[in-house]
């Protein structure tokens, strides 16, 4: 057998492992895909709102939908999941230490190795961020949108980038009021389109604002929030008092980066990507030349592009591997980068479209 | 070019920005059965609306994040195009005598009846005025976006976008 | 104290996720009282349609509920059939489990922990 029989490794069931994995079967590869949660598809299941982009990268089709096509098609595909599978360690000779349900803990030696671990939500601090009713704006959005349970009825929505901005408009799908969307920075975040369908549903924006204080006894009974100075310093005389029970935070995601911490990958530092990441090259080949990093984990940033660094990642790895032909894999990743392309344009897409490209020549230089 | 200061600041176009990329239609081509009126002012990589017209009336081109640009002489108000543009950006207005209509998005329930009386509201979400809700269709492809006509007074056509929330304490 | 008492519930009807699908219903105790909760959803999201504000109290008796949701931050933290520490977002409710409020980093219960087995 090609590569000794040594399967691909691919740890995170998100829509770029998911890629990946589907892309690695579909050529013949082995492939293993693993994931902490008991239900694969990452945060895919919480997206209820319809993508952008164009048809090939599924505009049009709402993210959870989007996630159960590619559930289908890797259980068509036969791929070898496993749920409840904690990654915790890799050694050297890529050996993959995942311990399963808890309990059990055994090692698996990958031929290659594609790390698709996401990203984690930034945390913001200020006197009373510890309260119950303070929360993340995606944890705010599991619960409303996954478990459907309503953690409050008025929020407070604490960024404007598109996150903040689509959970606001969620969470009055949902049932609750959006007592106001506050923004530090003086204009706002996230797409027109996205602030412009929460705005007409009466919910107030503040540019340069930002939260002093959650107040309450045992949860949150009040916000009290303030216009800044353009060095971001509070300005006295502006505080309002806002009555709400909950505080969501979207303040940015930073990658999550163990593993590749683990398996030697070299860091490099895009604070426009999220922070701290590994280097990759346009094969999202880490500086292990066996390790591949996808998705959030090599730039904050959607999960469409995630799907298609999956998709260039699985690629290019079932070559390595022996299992696809220089000319298909050629064409195939120069299609995927197209694709990948169109969505990193305009005035959004510009800054992380030359974040990547640095990221690139970092690599190069490592 | 503009920098959007009113999208980018309040959340919402104003009517300046939207006369600036073309995209404020004048109330002669609202009349009778009206025109389509795409309220997308960013450069966004999408081209839903484009694919979606069966008439090729909407343009979007290469790069994908190009604004769409409409043409009037191919477009049937068909309203395919509503419920298919992620962002629920696109609505259809009509002027007739002193009376005008707004066909807009919705994904909020409860959704409300034919008949209904309720409150229009303009970009910013103040309430103008009432209106009539004229028709609600919710059809497969939708795909959960329903597409309501609502009638109200033509003095209000540039402003009125959408209605009110309702029985918001479910 | 109110910190049973909370804004929260099950949203039933949503105009994009359609009417909430029928699911088993099994009981959990938390602090030894029986509640409600569905098969297949985390402790969290029962303790939350439950109304369930304060999950724990640090060692300073600050209260604590989730706060990223999805297994990162250890926030949602609470003794489960007598195991201290567990993330109550990504831990499924089981028929007849035993949620307590964990004061500061909690105790082993080995004896619950032992009957449980």
């Amino acid at each position: 057998m090609r590569n000794d029989g040594k399967p691909a490794v691919v740890v995170g069931a998100g829509p770029a492992g998911l890629c990946a994995a589907i892309e690695l079967k579909k050529a013949g590869a082995p492939v293993v895909l693993m994931d902490e949660n008991a239900k694969p598809g990452g945060q895919l299941f919480k997206q209820i709102h319809k993508f952008f982009g164009s048809r090939e990268h599924k505009a049009g089709i709402r993210g959870f939908d989007i996630g159960k096509e590619l559930l289908a098609e890797s259980l068509r595909l036969g791929i070898d999941v496993r749920l409840k599978t904690e990654v915790v360690g890799i050694e050297s000779g890529l050996k993959v230490w995942a311990v399963e349900d808890r309990s059990k803990s055994y090692t698996l030696d990958a031929g290659k190795l594609i790390l698709a671990t996401g990203a984690t939500e930034n945390a913001l601090s200020f006197p009373g961020w510890t309260l119950p009713g303070v929360m993340t704006a995606g944890c705010a959005q599991t619960l409303i949108n996954v478990h459907r349970v309503l953690p409050g009825k008025k929020v407070l929505m604490v960024g404007s980038g598109n996150v903040g901005v689509i959970v606001a408009y969620q969470l009055m799908q949902a049932g609750a009021r959006v007592a106001a969307v506050i923004e530090a920075l003086p204009r706002l975040g996230g797409y027109g389109v996205h602030t412009a369908k929460v705005r007409r549903a009466g919910v107030a924006f503040h540019c340069s604002t930002t939260i002093l204080r959650a107040e309450g006894k045992e949860g949150v009974e009040k916000a009290v929030i303030a216009k800044i100075d353009e060095k971001f310093r509070p300005i006295p005389g502006t505080e309002q008092i806002l009555d709400v029970d909950t505080i969501c935070l979207a303040v940015g995601l930073t990658p999550s980066i163990e593993l590749s911490c683990l398996a030697g990958c070299r860091q490099i530092y895009v604070p426009e990507l999220g922070g701290n990441m590994p280097a990759h090259d346009d094969y999202m080949r880490s500086s292990n030349e066996s390790v591949y990093v996808v998705g959030d984990i090599a730039g904050v940033e959607e999960a469409s592009t995630a799907m298609e660094e999956g998709r260039l990642a699985g690629l290019h790895a079932a070559w390595a591997m022996g299992y696809m032909d220089d000319q298909t894999m050629k064409t195939r990743t120069n299609e995927t980068r197209e694709r990948l392309q169109a969505l990193r344009q305009g005035v959004f897409g510009q800054k992380r479209f030359a974040a990547k490209e640095r990221i690139l020549a970092m690599r190069k230089d490592a | 070019m503009s920098n959007n200061e009113a999208l980018k600041t309040t959340g919402a176009p104003s009517l300046e920005e939207l006369r600036a990329v073309g995209q404020l239609a004048s109330e002669e081509e609202m009349e009778g059965r009206g025109c389509l009126c795409i309220e997308c002012i960013e450069e966004i990589p999408c081209n839903p609306c484009q694919t979606s017209c069966p008439q090729g009336a909407i343009t979007v081109g290469f790069p994908i994040t190009n604004l769409p640009v409409i043409d009037r002489t191919k477009c049937t108000v068909c309203g395919l195009c509503i419920p298919a543009c992620p962002g629920l950006a696109i609505t259809i207005k009509s002027v007739k005598d002193d009376r005008a209509r707004v066909r807009f998005p919705w994904e909020y329930l409860p959704y409300p009846s034919v008949g209904d009386t309720v409150r229009m509201v303009d970009r910013l979400g103040r309430e103008l005025c009432d209106g009539k809700i004229v028709s609600i269709i919710n059809p497969e492809r939708n795909n959960k976006t329903a597409v309501i006509t609502a009638e109200f007074p033509r003095k209000f056509v540039q402003d009125a976008i959408s209605i009110a929330r309702r029985n918001i304490d479910v | 104290m109110n910190a049973e008492k909370s804004p929260g519930s099950r949203i039933a009807k949503h105009a994009v996720l359609g009417d909430m699908p029928v699911q088993k219903e099994l009981t959990i105790y938390f602090e030894g009282k029986p509640l409600k909760a569905l098969e297949g959803e985390p402790i969290m999201a029962a303790l939350v349609a439950a109304g369930v504000t304060v999950f724990r109290y640090t060692k300073k008796g600050s209260p604590r509920r989730m706060f990223c949701g999805i297994g990162r931050c250890t926030d949602c933290v609470m003794t489960v059939d007598g195991v201290p520490g567990v993330r109550t977002c990504v831990t499924e409710v089981r028929e007849g489990m035993r949620v307590e409020r964990q004061q500061g980093v909690g105790n082993w219960n080995i004896q619950a922990e032992a009957d449980h087995a």
